[in-house]
């Protein structure tokens, strides 16, 4: 249950739900695509864990930035990442937003705030106080959001991020999406203390763990860390209680995750949950959600129509972008 | 006739008055690192001595000792637009940060696709002579040249190091720079560089002409080589030294034009000698210039060891002006 002033209304709660149902039928597509072989490409589903970034995002602005990690395709969709550049990029052709060049763990939109994705887990946080100490020095209220996931909070970069930003007071929002599996490893297994929120107090900055699938108490949780921030009272780690529905990479079956457990967080699957709950509490009907939802897979087909029909980038390529100027021939 | 009036300025007072500028004329610069601000003494060597003070504790911070955490604050606000010199203390502690460094400063333009940039300059110093062992004075700049999306710079003189590190902070690209420390309190100079004063990245310098043998250095290096060159001079050999400056990208054209000039090179570098950036200038020489040269290229180096502590064998680890003055003598006889 929210436990604060911020309670999403029926309009920000429609907004979520906009959100979570283009994450999650974004997802089931590239999963599709990449099993029908149209298209060929690394990918880290983030199925099940929707609701985090739309609740999150619901809270942010454009300039507000974002730096994310390579199971983070749901976070930037959320931020407003465009899909036809998002798909061409995932295609690796020339109309991607990266050129093709770095693919589905680089992704990078700047107008939309999102700076920097990542492949390498924990290294969003430390980049993220960056961008927040650039916010601090223009006198913005802008903010920085960190995600990664529980893995990451054992890696040291996550450690020295949260320190930095709590002795410099910086206006970074630290979101980890716990999904309970770091790689193949459960997350009891290998994490000291009961809960990441808990570390930190010992960065003095407050830590709060959500459900994160529950659109209500996660817009609370955001909203607050962002006020925080934009008031400059400093950063926040947000904890998000989260399940992913496959295994670490397309391909892993993940059959280290029990069959029982699977299957229940399969029957509390949140974006379904959050639909449902839309219409029983009157915000949304039937009819409303399900144009909503065939809009969203109209938009689908025409990125990947858009991706699949780009030219391909040609070796000469690779001379530009590694430094401003050109390598020579 | 009266005595040349003996040099004043040093390397480190060029660095200061290279940041302090480079502070006073773009808002955008930014310092970060370890013991930075005055109040922590204005950085362990005094390098940035009074910038807290001058432009303020929000410009000028001290850090966590915390390497990953002072890479990634630089490249995060060099995505917003800021021009961050960050200090990483020595050399070997940008081990603690590779990742920083190598996946994240040197590859986010080309990953993006040219969205975005990393204009930083990351400044750390290294050297042995001081007996500090083996975790405290490598030199480490043939990792950061195998990368592409870094550049290496190394200067031997105040007036290289001042412009240097301003063409540094004003490319857009990141720039590490390499200090050392047992020459950063050497005067060299008689007058600090003005403020208009540039190094472009990329350029050799040609330190002395000379036509028997062609030795391509950097760093302190640079130095004990233009004293082997002027001994080498009393016994008749001609030597050209030059400073390569940048060892990253490396300037192809100036060494390649001294070498057909010469055909002889030495290379001589502090750093361990194998894999090193000599063998990087060996093999384009020989590439180009195979039929032209009068000997094999040769290569002088730190030994195939860890910089060890105990006098006699730091002083037995690397090339010195004596050692480099013999090699010369072999090369052109």
């Amino acid at each position: 249950m929210a436990t604060n002033a911020y309670v999403p209304g029926a309009e920000t709660l429609l907004d979520i739900y906009r959100r979570t149902a283009l994450l999650k039928a974004n997802d089931e597509r590239i999963r599709k695509v990449i099993t029908s072989g149209k298209i060929a490409m690394v990918y880290y589903s983030y199925r099940g864990q929707e609701v985090v970034p739309s609740a999150l995002s619901a809270c942010l602005r454009d300039d507000d930035q974002l730096c994310t990690i390579y199971r983070g395709i749901h976070d930037m969709l959320a931020k407003g990442f465009p899909l036809k550049e998002l798909w061409a990029e995932l295609a690796g052709r020339t109309t991607g937003s990266c050129k093709g060049k770095g693919g589905p763990m680089h992704l990078t939109f700047p107008p939309k705030g999102i700076m920097v994705t990542t492949g390498i887990v924990g290294s969003s946080a430390p980049i993220a106080n960056g961008l927040g100490w650039a916010a601090q020095l223009d006198k913005s209220d802008r903010v920085a959001v960190a995600t990664f996931g529980d893995g990451a909070s054992n890696i040291g970069a996550i450690h020295e991020s949260m320190n930095l930003a709590a002795v410099w007071k910086l206006p970074v929002i630290f979101v980890c999406q716990n999904n309970l599996y770091a790689e193949h490893t459960a997350y009891k297994k290998m994490t000291g203390g009961e809960t990441i929120a808990a570390r930190a107090a010992g960065y003095g900055m407050p830590g709060i763990r959500v459900n994160g699938n529950d659109a209500v108490e996660m817009y609370a949780a955001a909203a607050e860390a962002v006020a925080r921030a934009r008031a400059g009272e400093g950063p926040t780690l947000i904890e998000a209680m989260t399940f992913r529905f496959h295994g670490h990479n397309f391909g892993d079956p993940g059959e280290y995750i029990p069959k029982e457990e699977m299957a229940a967080a399969i029957a509390n699957d949140p974006v379904p949950a959050l639909r449902a709950k839309l219409i029983a509490d009157g915000i949304a009907t039937e009819i409303q959600l399900a144009s909503i939802e065939a809009a969203i897979e109209a938009e689908i087909d025409e990125a990947v129509e858009f991706a699949v029909s780009s030219p391909w980038p040609v070796a000469d390529d690779l001379r530009f972008d590694v430094f401003a100027e050109e390598i020579a021939r | 006739m009266n005595a040349p009036a003996k040099p004043t300025v040093t390397i480190l007072a060029a660095l200061n008055k290279a940041l302090s500028d480079a502070c006073s004329e773009d808002e955008k610069v930014i310092l970060l690192g370890e013991d930075l601000a005055d109040p922590e003494g204005g950085g362990i060597v005094g390098v940035t001595r009074g910038l807290s003070s001058k432009f303020g504790d929000d410009r000028v911070r001290s850090t966590p000792i915390a390497e990953q955490a002072i890479m990634g604050a630089a490249i995060g606000a060099s995505l917003a637009g800021y021009k961050p010199v960050a200090e990483i203390m020595l050399m070997n502690f940008t081990t603690v940060a590779m990742d920083m460094i190598v996946n994240h400063a040197a590859k986010l333009r080309f990953m993006s696709g040219g969205q975005t940039h990393v204009p930083i300059v990351i400044r750390t110093m290294t050297g042995l002579g001081y007996g500090s062992g083996g975790q405290h004075c490598d030199y480490l700049e043939a990792w950061f040249a195998h990368v592409a999306g870094i550049k290496v710079v190394a200067a031997s003189t105040p007036e290289d190091a001042y412009g240097l590190l301003r063409s540094a902070i004003e490319d857009p690209d990141p720039v590490l720079i390499i200090e050392n420390l047992p020459t950063y309190y050497t005067p060299m100079s008689h007058e600090l560089p003005d403020s208009s004063h540039r190094v472009p990245l990329g350029k050799a310098a040609i330190q002395r002409e000379g036509s028997d043998i062609t030795v391509v250095t950097y760093a302190r290096m640079a130095n004990e080589t233009r004293n082997a060159a002027a001994k080498a001079a009393e016994a008749g050999v001609s030597v050209e030294v030059i400073d390569l400056r940048t060892i990253a990208p490396w300037d192809r054209e100036t060494v390649l034009a001294s070498v057909r000039k010469t055909g002889r090179l030495l290379i001589v570098h502090e750093a361990v000698r194998e894999h090193g950036v000599g063998a990087e200038i060996a093999a384009v020489v020989n590439e180009e210039l195979f039929g032209e040269l009068k000997m094999p290229v040769r290569r002088l180096g730190g030994a195939f060891a860890p910089v060890p502590y105990s006098k006699p064998l730091e002083d037995a680890f690397a090339p010195n002006a004596a050692r480099i003055l013999e090699c010369i003598t072999q090369c052109v006889n």
